[in-house]
């Protein structure tokens, strides 16, 4: 399929598509490193070490530490109802899992924010006893939680629908209990499709803004995620500071697609094999 | 057999084809924890997604269709849809075709670093809209990287639409590209060299042969880029100038109803927001409805 010597107007194409990208994807990315150590090392490394963006993240890695096993664990029994067993509304229910990616993030804060907030459904009820969901930290991770909520049922659905059910079965008849078949015959057959919705789902909910912006309280030190954390300092015009914080965020989104890649390779290879 | 997640990494709604079994229910499954799994998911779909975006729809019918109306369309909530749509739409179509040139480079053609330039392509994804909100705005502000270059031209590419259009290509690109690659890995070269062999034009061979077999795929790609830049909040609102009627896009309207307490200002402008959301949600599975029925045939 491909020529190893491009021809004039394929190479015209490939130098546009090049172009493109460079100019809209490389560039932002570049950009970020750039800025944050356009006043040195020194610069950037303060901006990191500063007690807000510490707190930052911190924040933001407890918010994915509880955010990610939570939509994993979900994720996982999602999956093991669609794919092995047939009921009614099967379709149905799989939009309904995929609904929040269609949801805008500044509305996905804003129904907990009608659900938890003073003047929400529970607002009067959770006043009276003296609990802060909205403008505090569960919010933030409920939110969080709401956003990446696909991320792992998405991946393993098609993934075991596509394997079926006859190793499950084996074992079962060969007198396997029930979790002992998850864990020794499912669980290995999906394993690098369950890493990649975990990894994607981390990515997300490190990254997240729309939502978390909306249910948190901007309160430095206190509710700020790395993403807010960002907006703060960058409309405080301390943009050395806010590039440095972002640069974290793009290593990050680096990481994770270099893993993401690696995933893919292995995943290609074990289908090989199988 | 492709990884799912490779045609569409973090796309919203992909249809996932069922097998048609629907005979086959009448035998019974040995596999257990039917009760369990089934009973822990829809209770908490429940109580994550589908309460609480309920409350929307029921805040919203609890205010009447006057005061509804007066919310959801008064004039600043009518122009913020309008740019939202614009904006949106513009970077979908200038998606479309930069998106379809580098899927048709990354299948097609075999060049150094290819597998680098395949792997960024989902940076969109990966990278949280707040970066690329203010790393677009350093380059594209008129003291920027490239908008320092055009100011001196009179041309101004941040705070107002067309930096709302530039944030919301990023955003959208990868959608495009991932939906494109399978079906231009699957196409069929023979029709396409038999067309050629036959005196057809390279562009004739593109637009009579190639096109109409990508197209749903194509339209599926610009529906998923045109729904996320409709929602799309992080990235936009460092770069748009955010300015009522001119550069204010809907989802800012609602965090600004949300800041001055205005709930039902905020529930009214969601719902409409909702509502286009889900009806994209419709059209795009009608595409892949059709894509599959053209597949079977």
């Amino acid at each position: 399929m491909s020529a190893r010597t491009l021809d004039r107007p394929r190479l015209a194409l490939v130098l546009a598509a090049l172009g493109f990208l460079a100019l809209f994807l490389l560039l932002p990315l570049v950009v970020v490193f750039v800025e944050a150590l356009r006043q040195g090392l020194g610069a950037y490394a303060a901006a990191l070490v500063d007690p807000d963006a510490l707190s930052a993240i911190r924040l933001t890695l407890l918010v994915a530490a509880i955010s990610v096993p939570v939509n994993l664990v979900f994720g996982v029994l999602a999956a093991w109802a669609i794919a092995k067993f047939d009921f009614p509304g099967k379709s149905l229910l799989i939009t309904f899992l995929d609904l929040p990616f269609s949801v805008s993030p500044v509305v996905a804060g804003l129904i907990y924010v009608l659900v938890f907030g003073a003047q929400g459904w529970l607002g009067p009820w959770l006043e009276a006893y003296d609990i802060q969901i909205v403008f505090a930290v569960p919010g933030i991770v409920l939110a969080t939680v709401f956003v990446t909520f696909p991320f792992v049922a998405r991946e393993l659905i098609p993934l075991m629908l596509e394997q079926g059910r006859d190793d499950e079965e084996a074992a079962l008849s060969l007198g396997a209990s029930g979790l002992q078949t998850f864990l020794r015959v499912t669980l290995p057959n999906v394993r690098w499709g369950l890493l990649y919705g975990v990894l994607l789902c981390n990515a997300r909910a490190m990254g997240e803004f729309g939502a978390v912006s909306v249910v948190s309280g901007h309160l430095r030190g206190m509710t700020n995620t790395m993403p807010l954390h960002v907006e703060i300092l960058y409309n405080e015009y301390n943009f050395v500071a806010a590039f440095a914080v972002a640069s974290l965020l793009a290593c990050l989104a680096l990481l994770t697609l270099v893993l993401k890649t690696a995933l893919e390779a292995r995943f290609h290879n074990s289908n090989r094999k199988a | 057999m492709e990884m799912s997640s490779n045609a569409l990494a973090l796309a919203p709604p992909r249809a996932i084809a069922l097998p048609r079994s629907g005979r086959r229910r009448a035998r019974r499954s040995v596999i257990p924890g039917f009760g369990l799994t089934m009973g822990l998911t829809l209770a908490w779909l429940s109580l994550i997604v589908l309460i609480p975006l309920s409350t929307v729809f029921v805040r919203s019918a609890g205010m009447g269709w006057t005061r509804f109306a007066e919310a959801a369309f008064a004039p600043r909530a009518l122009a913020a849809y309008q740019i939202s749509f614009a904006t949106s739409l513009g970077a979908a179509a200038i998606n479309a075709v930069f998106g379809l040139l580098t899927a048709w480079v990354l299948v097609r053609y075999d060049f150094a670093g290819r597998r680098i330039v395949n792997a960024l392509v989902d940076l969109p994804f990966a990278l949280p809209t707040a970066v690329a909100g203010i790393a677009l705005t350093a380059i594209y502000a008129s003291n920027g990287w490239i908008g320092g270059l055009l100011a001196p031209l009179g041309i101004t590419l941040a705070y107002n639409p067309v930096g709302i259009m530039l944030a919301m290509i990023f955003v959208g690109l990868p959608f495009i590209v991932r939906s494109l690659e399978p079906v231009l890995e699957d196409f069929n070269a023979e029709v396409e060299e038999a067309a050629r062999s036959l005196g057809a034009r390279p562009v004739q061979v593109f637009v009579r042969v190639i096109l109409p077999e990508i197209l749903p795929a194509l339209l599926t790609g610009f529906a998923l880029a045109f729904a996320r830049g409709l929602g799309e909040y992080g990235s936009v609102i460092f770069i748009a100038g955010n300015m009522p009627f001119k550069s204010e896009i809907a989802p800012l309207l609602i965090v600004t109803h949300l800041e001055q307490y205005d709930y039902a200002g905020a529930s009214a402008i969601a719902t409409v927001m909702l509502l286009a959301a889900f009806a994209l949600l419709l059209v795009i599975n009608l595409i892949q409805a059709w894509s599959r029925r053209r597949m079977e045939r």
